[in-house]
């Protein structure tokens, strides 16, 4: 095969100019001409230089792209490509797709103290807050993370109503505690319940479909639990929600300033902060023990089972591999572990609605489980890091407002910038952040393998 | 009676709508197997292209006919949907082929939430609303507390709709572009081999899918008078609804399931409640998926093992 002609800069020039000129298309109208609200009805308003601004930026995102790219090319022509067969077989993860077990245990310190940290760095309870908010919201992504690992990353089943288990278990929380006042600790196992077996209820009539039709019915489902929440005003408040939940204590002693409150009885003064770092400890220790779970449950048949199942369905029943039974437990395992993160979301926020639930929050966790590289722990922890951690970045941004002018939010962009980092992970490694898989079950040493020789999608 | 007539009439139209969205869900399933989870959104992005395509040429240019300023309308938002679906499928899907399954349809919901997102930051959140364009209509029948009313925007759709899907089968039945098209719809591989430009009959399949979906986001401006930057996801989940109830893969299938669902969903807010019209929708799905999921019209997938 005679090596392909490495392309010269004009060709690379012309290919980036042609990309500027679609872009330049793309924008029109829809950039170049914002829609106002006037008196007359609407009203266009033109932005050419945004449009130019654009396009320049693409031109030079792809000119830099095309130049790495080529670089690249020229640095593989020298190297002979070694043989293909003998690659696959015994292939090593690359480099930077597998965590060492440092990395691991500082991940977890990092974890266990973070509210100490933060408390310190920014000298106070009070001024940590921040620190600590973000945390909790973070941990509470990357229990969701695990717990829809279990589902789509160990066997599987692509699901794109996750959401509507965390929506189970939050609304289980919030009806027992405001209709029959029980409290957080009794409504907690009884939230992962009611979500594993609405798991295994909406799992039952999907265990005849596979990958794309599994994802849309479970779609279909999701979007059907958040509808009926809305409509049913009776029950559920309807759109306006559930409000003035009532808060967690510390296993019976209440968050309060009084008497019996938990500063008074462990002889501290009193400080709204000993709730919020209480939770953060909460939600650390729920996904811990979801990892745990995961971690111990891929050791045994069952998640021997999943895996399996992910690889070749039909070689699993052929095995005599009970495949209801398999795919209906992590339905059901999948769905308690949401459930239980949402009574979290609920007892945290003291306040929910609808609208949390939506199709979007399904789409950011499904996208931190890939993100993570499906089935990896640790990559679905760091993917959560970096996909809720990353764009609270954007708040802190503010100078970017004396660039593009007054009134720019840069929060405004969060969604944008995450639909754009899906696509172009998914396009630059589609096996996602920590590609590494290591066997659940080995003769000798276990050895870790790349993420490419593992399938998916097939449950 | 005269208000199944009415509710028949609504149901037609929406169900015109769907069908013209999708087709671009099922030739794109035909030909790469893959949910173009994003294609909703870009007929919400073909709507607002119209909308401001339609300002532009009354405002500024002062076009007075609206029939001149629609005809300009639906293609200048033709062609330039079409670009959008070239350029989606070039830059998000394409290095996606041959990798896992999952990965193109997780590459579609970003370009789904991306689009939205894109059009929303560009256009601001509000509802955009024209002013009513073609009022006016035909008085079917009359009694004394109800009255059938086919307006002249209703009658603009259907016919539009007819007589594009006469083009569009023209085009896929009888043009090498279609027989292309379907070849690699049966064997990628094959098609190659016999000298069919794949990647391009491929991308020709998404321009055309776009392109539908942009009269049909055209003919909804027309007849709803408002958009907003989310009005993708809904839509495109009922014409993904029809194109799996007329089964996928089946042109006159989608155009079908299309019609059912506009039929279902008017009906269903006309005698039952309005608010679980979507549940009615989404309910339709899965239950299509569970337990026919070939649909009415298509093949029945064959396993190999």
């Amino acid at each position: 095969m005679a090596p392909a002609r490495s392309p010269g800069l004009p060709d690379i020039l012309r290919d980036a100019g042609l990309y500027a000129l679609v872009a330049f298309a793309l924008c029109v109208p829809v950039v170049s001409y914002r829609t106002e609200a006037g008196p007359a009805g609407l009203e266009l308003l033109p932005r050419w230089p945004l449009v130019g601004l654009l396009c320049a930026g693409i031109f030079v995102l792809r000119l830099a792209q095309r130049l790495v790219l080529a670089r690249r090319d020229a640095r593989r022509a020298l190297i002979p490509a070694p043989s293909q067969a003998t690659e696959a077989v015994h292939a090593e993860p690359a480099a930077g797709q597998t965590v060492s077990g440092f990395a691991l245990w500082a991940f977890l310190g990092l974890a266990l103290t973070l509210p100490v940290i933060a408390t310190l760095a920014s000298g106070g309870l009070g001024p940590a807050r921040y620190w600590i908010d973000l945390g909790i919201l973070i941990l509470t992504y990357v229990m969701l993370g695990w717990g829809l690992n279990i589902v789509v990353g160990l066997a599987g089943l692509l699901d794109l109503g996750y959401v509507a288990f965390y929506a189970v278990g939050a609304y289980t929380y919030a009806l027992l505690s405001t209709t029959f006042g029980l409290s957080f600790w009794v409504c907690l196992p009884l939230a992962g319940l009611f979500a594993g077996l609405w798991g295994m209820v909406l799992g039952f009539p999907v265990l005849r479909l596979r990958g794309d039709y599994l994802a849309i019915v479970t779609l279909a489902f999701g979007e059907i639990i958040r509808l009926v929440l809305i409509n049913w005003t009776d029950v559920t408040g309807g759109a306006a929600g559930i409000s003035s939940i009532p808060r967690a204590s510390f296993f019976g002693i209440p968050f309060t300033a009084d008497e019996d409150g938990f500063a008074a009885r462990f002889g501290l003064s009193f400080d709204s902060m000993h709730r919020v770092v209480f939770l953060y400890y909460l939600i650390l220790a729920l996904a811990l023990l979801t990892n745990l779970v995961t971690l111990r449950l891929r050791r045994l048949p069952i998640g021997r089972a999943w895996e399996a199942l992910r690889e070749d369905e039909i070689a699993c029943r052929s095995l005599g591999i009970d495949t209801t039974a398999t795919k209906l437990t992590a339905f059901a395992l999948g769905a308690a572990f949401g459930g239980f993160a949402g009574s979290f979301f609920a007892v945290r926020q003291g306040f929910i609605s609808p609208e949390s639930f939506n199709f979007l929050e399904s789409a950011i966790i499904l996208a931190i489980v890939v993100l993570g590289g499906m089935g990896s722990q640790i990559g679905v922890a760091i993917a959560a890091v970096a996909m809720v951690g990353g764009p609270e970045l954007l708040r802190n941004l503010g100078f970017l407002s004396a660039v593009f002018g007054e009134g720019f939010d840069p929060n405004e962009y969060r969604l944008l910038l995450f639909g754009l980092a899906m696509v172009t992970m998914m396009v630059w490694r589609p096996r996602g952040l920590i590609s590494e898989r290591q066997p659940s079950v080995s003769l000798g040493r276990a050895r870790g393998i790349s993420g490419a020789h593992v399938s998916e999608g097939h449950g | 009676m005269e208000v199944f007539l009415q509710q028949l009439i609504n149901g037609l139209t929406l169900g015109s709508i769907y069908g013209l969205i999708a087709i671009g869900y099922t030739m794109v399933f035909g030909i790469i197997g893959m949910v173009n989870f994003a294609h909703g959104d870009v007929f919400m992005v073909s709507s607002f292209i119209a909308l401001i395509v339609f300002l532009i040429l009354t405002a500024w240019l002062g076009i007075s006919s609206i029939a001149l300023a629609l005809l300009i309308v639906l293609v200048v938002a033709m062609i330039l949907t079409g670009l959008w679906g070239w350029a989606i499928e070039r830059v998000a899907y394409r290095p996606l082929r041959g990798s896992f399954r999952l990965a193109p349809l997780i590459s579609a919901i970003g370009v789904s939430i991306f689009l939205s997102n894109f059009v929303q930051v560009a256009q601001g959140a509000r509802n955009k609303s024209t002013p009513p364009l073609l009022s006016g209509g035909i008085t079917l029948m009359e009694s004394e507390s109800y009255t059938v009313f086919l307006s002249y925007k209703q009658c603009l759709i259907m016919a539009v709709t007819a007589v594009l899907l006469t083009g569009f089968w023209y085009l896929v039945q009888r043009t090498p572009f279609g027989r292309a098209q379907r070849a690699c719809e049966q064997d990628r591989k094959m098609a190659a081999l016999l000298g069919i430009d794949v990647d391009r009959t491929i991308s020709l399949t998404f321009v055309l899918g776009a392109a539908l979906a942009a009269v049909a986001g055209v003919l909804y401006l027309l007849y709803y008078g408002t958009v907003s930057f989310s009005d993708g996801f809904v839509p495109g989940v009922k014409a993904f609804t029809a194109a799996v109830l007329g089964g996928i893969g089946s042109l006159p299938g989608a155009v079908l399931g299309g019609l059912i669902i506009g039929l279902i969903e008017v009906f269903w807010s006309a005698y039952f409640s309005i608010e679980y019209k979507d549940v009615a929708a989404f309910s339709i799905l899965a239950i299509v998926l569970i337990f026919m999921p070939s649909g009415i019209l298509g093949r029945a997938e064959v396993e190999k093992v």
